[in-house]
């Protein structure tokens, strides 16, 4: 094989065509990357079981870029999402991180809801050491122990003990005290997780767990259930359920007329407006935890700012219309994770990492400051109780009064009504 | 000492069960039992009805058994509807079997995005003077909120068992089941009739949503959860028996409460399996269906 003059002057000509493109790219890089924007991707579960909360959660998140990118964005460039719907199945999570890492190639990630849902991003996530906070997991990073982990659920340092502490506190602090204590769990990690927490303190207690068991998902009628509690007689009952568990035990407790001094724990989607307009006075006397309600104690700088527009945008989506429970939530830790770009100039993830280590933040839910796990450095899960709730009326959730925060004692605004009923 | 009061208590409360399962499945026993239709995406259309029940109930106050009776022509318009595109699609050409199941799941899909778009994804619940009101007959506590589902779905039951042992439509049904053949021969026109069956069964749903809405909260994919077991009530009952159905749902209902209330109801809705795969292997047609 020989070569004609023609196809050596066309190497050459390919060559230094490329030796220029290099040279052009290098030049004009650090200027056509200002001018991109950061982008921070994440799952988020847009359908399925989860997906109330989850698209209240965008919508918060979508004012955070709002009120970030007027403000002129991230190290002066615009903040863009890339997101996708994990249709509330954890098995959809990996693929969806791999996606936004390697094909999108986001700056940052956050978690999507829940702890089905942010423990299967975690090994890809580790692999390649990002930041990552994340939305509501219950001691999602316990066996992982990642060191850049950020938990915006405020269940504390020690989240698998912690959770429940505030629920058996006020019960340790009631005369006569109780001494006997039913335990029921929803078949799912969250529930389990909780109620596993009510058990430790229970017998650190040295109370009586006179029944103990669990239920699966599709329970249509729990009347059964809260019979063969009240069968136990117990002195309180804590529940780890999900919201269709949650009405139902809440009506069959009312039907039946359960009698117990504390009824509640962990019941998912009480804190969701249309559930409590709902249940209205059956709610009377729960205890039950929370993370933000409006008392007085709670108004910390800009969340009913936030709210305002939160509950503007809310409107006809079908979410949460006051979004009381999760939003404020998904709107701080992008707080955090915008606060420290910002503040280490950099997106260096080892930096962000140490800073948020480093700080407390302040953020629309309050003061954060985070332990070295990842967890809140201290429990700020509220117990709260409802009181005086009426039939058929969601507006009287949008203030004080109805949801009296008992625990912890440093944002407290009144005091337990014990026992429940009797 | 036994406690015979416990026991009754969840005897009964398992009955209540047992109507509601048994309106969910009603619609199946006929698709799936009669026709032979396996309709995936009935529990959808339950949640349709449970839908229409929340919307007028929240806008206009109507009771919500009410709702899913005034709409049960609109579902059985659209039960007909929904088998004449199966019919042209699928069931002409003879590729029912594995094209029609992927037809109705992807019409479940379709069924639970239209919902989400429309009505987003929060929980939504009914509002009725019965839910929450328990009546006491001495030891027996009956919450309203199950014993109402149980007496329209018992009702419902036996209107469908009646009209389709006693008209000539009806038997006209239950003939096409048997011999579509046979009955073409006579003059029939097993099509005609097969989405008349349709209409019936989707017409059902509207009734069973609202009982689901008024037992619980719904969102649009909560159906899933109650498949498995609505085509374990068709088949323990016997393929296309009614009233086999009627007998498995309460049956199941039975037996679900009864192990929630004495060992936990995790065990629940195995034992409910349990039974059918006994029931299985002794009489593989059902309890009362036909060799």
């Amino acid at each position: 094989m020989f070569r004609t003059p023609f196809s050596r002057v066309r190497s050459w000509t390919i060559t230094g065509a490329l030796i220029l493109a290099f040279a052009f790219s290098a030049a004009v890089s650090p200027a056509a990357k200002a001018a991109e924007p950061i982008k921070i991707g994440f799952s988020m579960a847009l359908t399925g079981g989860l997906a109330g909360a989850g698209k209240g959660a965008l919508i918060a998140m979508e004012i955070w870029r709002e009120d970030v990118n007027k403000a002129g964005g991230l190290l002066g460039r615009q903040v863009e999402f890339v997101y996708y719907d994990d249709a509330t199945s954890p098995a959809k999570v990996p693929g969806i991180y791999t996606k936004l890492l390697n094909v999108d190639k986001v700056d940052l990630v956050v978690s999507s809801y829940g702890t089905n849902e942010i423990v299967p991003a975690m090994p890809i996530v580790m692999r390649k050491k990002l930041v990552f906070p994340s939305l509501f997991g219950l001691a999602a990073n316990e066996k992982f122990n990642y060191d850049r982990y950020f938990q915006i659920m405020p269940s504390g340092p020690n989240p698998l003990v912690d959770w429940s502490a505030g629920f058996f506190e006020l019960a340790k602090r009631q005369n006569p005290a109780p001494k006997s204590v039913a335990l029921l769990s929803a078949d799912a990690e969250f529930a389990l997780n909780a109620v596993a927490s009510a058990r430790t303190h229970a017998k650190k207690m040295g109370l009586n767990i006179v029944y103990d068991k669990t239920y699966p998902p599709g329970t249509a009628d729990f009347s059964p259930v809260i019979r063969a509690i009240q069968e136990a007689k117990p002195d309180m009952v804590y529940i780890g359920s999900y919201p269709p568990g949650s009405v139902g035990l809440v009506k069959a407790a009312n039907e039946l007329g359960l009698k117990t001094k504390m009824f509640g724990g962990s019941m998912v989607g009480l804190q969701f407006a249309a559930i409590q307009k709902n249940l209205g006075p059956m709610l009377n006397g729960v205890i039950n935890y929370d993370f933000w309600v409006p008392e007085p104690t709670l108004k910390f700088k800009g969340v009913e700012a936030f709210l305002a527009k939160y509950q503007e945008k809310a409107k006809g989506k079908g979410v949460d219309p006051l979004g009381h429970y999760l939003p404020p939530f998904a709107y701080a830790y992008l707080q955090i994770l915008g606060n420290a770009v910002n503040a280490t100039k950099s997106l260096d993830h080892g930096k962000l990492a140490k800073y948020i280590h480093a700080t407390t933040h302040d953020t629309v839910v309050g003061p954060v400051k985070f332990a070295k796990n990842g967890e809140w450095a201290e429990s700020r899960a509220l117990q709260v109780q409802f009181r005086d709730v009426k039939p058929n009326d969601l507006d009287q959730f949008a203030g004080p009064g109805k949801r009296i925060v008992l625990y912890p004692d440093s944002v407290k605004s009144g005091e337990i009504v014990y026992p429940y009923k009797q | 000492m036994f406690p015979y009061e416990l026991f009754l208590n969840a005897v009964v409360a398992g009955v209540l069960l047992g109507g509601f399962y048994a309106a969910v499945a009603l619609g199946l026993s006929i698709t799936f039992g009669q026709l032979d239709i396996v309709n995936i995406a009935h529990p959808a259309f339950v949640i349709c009805g449970s839908y229409t029940a929340y919307i007028l109930n929240e806008h206009f106050g109507m009771d919500p058994i009410l709702i899913g009776i005034i709409f049960m022509p609109v579902f059985f318009a659209v039960g007909v509807i929904v088998y004449r595109i199966y019919y042209a699609s699928f069931e002409k050409t003879g590729q029912e079997s594995l094209s029609g199941l992927a037809f109705f799941f992807g019409l479940m899909f379709i069924i639970e995005v239209v919902l989400i778009l429309v009505y987003g994804v929060d929980y939504r619940l009914v509002s009725a003077t019965y839910i929450g009101q328990t009546i006491d007959i001495g030891f027996l506590n009956i919450p309203l909120r199950m014993a109402v589902p149980f007496v329209v779905a018992a009702t419902l039951s036996l209107s469908v068992y009646f009209y389709l042992s006693k008209t000539f439509m009806g038997r006209a049904i239950l003939a096409v089941s048997q011999d579509r053949l046979a009955l073409q021969l006579m003059g029939a026109d097993p099509v005609k009739i097969k989405q008349f069956a349709m209409g019936i069964a989707i017409a059902t749903a509207s009734v069973a949503g609202s009982l689901l809405i008024i037992i619980g909260p719904v969102e649009p994919s909560v159906g899933r959860l109650y498949i498995g077991r609505v085509f374990a009530i068709v088949v323990l009952g016997g393929m296309g028996s009614i009233s086999g159905t009627l007998i498995a749902a309460v049956m199941i209902g039975i037996v679900e409460s009864l192990v929630a209330t004495f060992y936990g109801p995790s065990w629940a809705p195995a034992v409910g399996f349990i039974i059918l795969l006994l029931t299985l292997a002794f009489r593989p047609q059902g309890l009362f269906g036909r060799q």
